[in-house]
């Protein structure tokens, strides 16, 4: 049973003092989001239809290879601190909270490392 | 976890209809939230059939018409009748706002009236707007300063002073407040709309000398960061504030100060 007053439930732990940080990254992420995935839907129409070799051609060029990690990097980053938002909202039991936060930064870091080393390989490849 | 279903103590039943009785010109029909807590029965909606012709214009009058007239253990509070005071909001048509400003003749169909969303009700349409109040203390709605006070006031000039415009308003009715699904998902750990327009009205007032550590006190992903600009809060403000526009400028403050 709670029987603290309202004021004391309401300071609780008192501030975390880093809010401020999530939201300017989710903002930041944001906007360079913007110019990237311009870039990868342009180029990916670009190519259309071409063979595994065009492709390959065009991730071997290093302004492309540089581009590309940089979105899948900055994708997952986005998703993970977006996802992260979204449990915090809705996940009220500590336990499932801290195990879902946790589950969640490990998948997006596995699938953005993947994704990375993906595109290393056929960028630098035989 | 997140819940999906209401809990069984929750779930409204059907109420009591009262008629308009007989000679009833003009008569509109309010359908009120009743839930009495020493019954230990379930909330109910009873119906009023009202005859507008013999009722003031706003909702607040049809209701101390339903207490005066037609049941007397209809709990709501009320005050001033003119905005001013806060007292009687709740969520009418399905929006929150105050009943003494709220027209009938602005309503299409039935009135209904329920008490402010997500909070424990005491009785009827009275919510207990304690965290609230708790949340509002705990952001130090006064003026901090160091320096001496000075013989006279603490001077303001005109640009300094209009920017208080737009938030010295509020008058604290929480229609804002518990509109925003934010607040209904934390409400412990979420401040909540009205809360940081407030704060905000003291973050900016050029006499504070606060200022740092305020901003200090809201860096936080829950007590801040939780506004996900939803904007229910502007939308439900019967004096036309913009909450989520107070909210907006702290969040850019803490940005700026990086």
């Amino acid at each position: 049973m709670d029987m603290r007053s309202p004021l004391g439930r309401v300071r609780g732990l008192g501030s975390t003092k880093d809010g401020v940080a999530h939201w300017w990254a989710q903002r930041v992420t944001a906007v360079a989001l913007v110019p990237l995935t311009l870039w990868f839907v342009v180029s990916v129409v670009s190519l259309v239809g071409a063979d595994y070799a065009a492709y390959k051609a065009w991730v071997g060029i290093q302004g492309n290879v540089v581009l590309l990690v940089l979105l899948i990097v900055t994708l997952f980053h986005h998703t993970q601190l977006g996802l992260q938002v979204i449990i915090e909202d809705y996940v009220h039991g500590e336990a499932a909270k801290v195990a879902s936060l946790m589950a969640i930064k490990f998948t997006v870091v596995l699938l953005g490392a993947s994704c990375v080393l993906a595109v290393l390989r056929v960028s630098f490849g035989t | 976890m997140v819940e999906f279903t209401l809990p069984a103590n929750s779930k409204v039943g059907k109420g009591q209809t009262y008629g308009a009785g007989p000679g009833a010109t003009r008569v509109r029909r309010f359908r009120v939230y009743r839930y009495d807590p020493d019954s230990g029965e379930n909330p109910r909606l009873d119906t009023f059939d009202l005859d507008l012709d013999r009722c003031g214009p706003m909702v607040l009058d049809a209701l101390i018409k339903i207490k005066d007239e037609v049941d007397t253990t209809l709990a709501f509070r009320r005050s001033c009748r003119e905005g001013v005071c806060g007292s009687c909001a709740f969520n009418i048509d399905g929006t929150n706002t105050l009943a003494c400003i709220k027209p009938i003749a602005d309503i299409k169909g039935d009135v209904r009236i329920y008490p402010l969303p997500h909070l424990p009700v005491v009785k009827d349409l009275v919510a207990d707007l304690s965290l609230s109040y708790a949340q509002y203390a705990s952001v130090k709605p006064w003026m901090q300063a160091d320096t001496p006070p000075p013989t006279h006031e603490r001077l303001q000039s005109p640009e300094e002073r209009a920017k208080l415009d737009g938030l010295w308003e509020c008058i604290l009715c929480f229609c804002c407040q518990t509109s925003c699904p934010s607040y209904w998902w934390n409400p412990e750990r979420y401040l909540g709309p009205a809360v940081l327009l407030q704060a905000h009205r003291w973050i900016v007032d050029s006499r504070d000398e606060a200022t740092g550590q305020r901003l200090d006190e809201l860096d936080d992903s829950f007590k801040l960061y939780r506004c996900h600009t939803i904007m229910n809060c502007t939308n439900a403000c019967p004096k036309g504030l913009n909450p989520g526009k107070a909210i907006g400028e702290i969040k850019s403050a803490l940005a700026r100060r990086r």
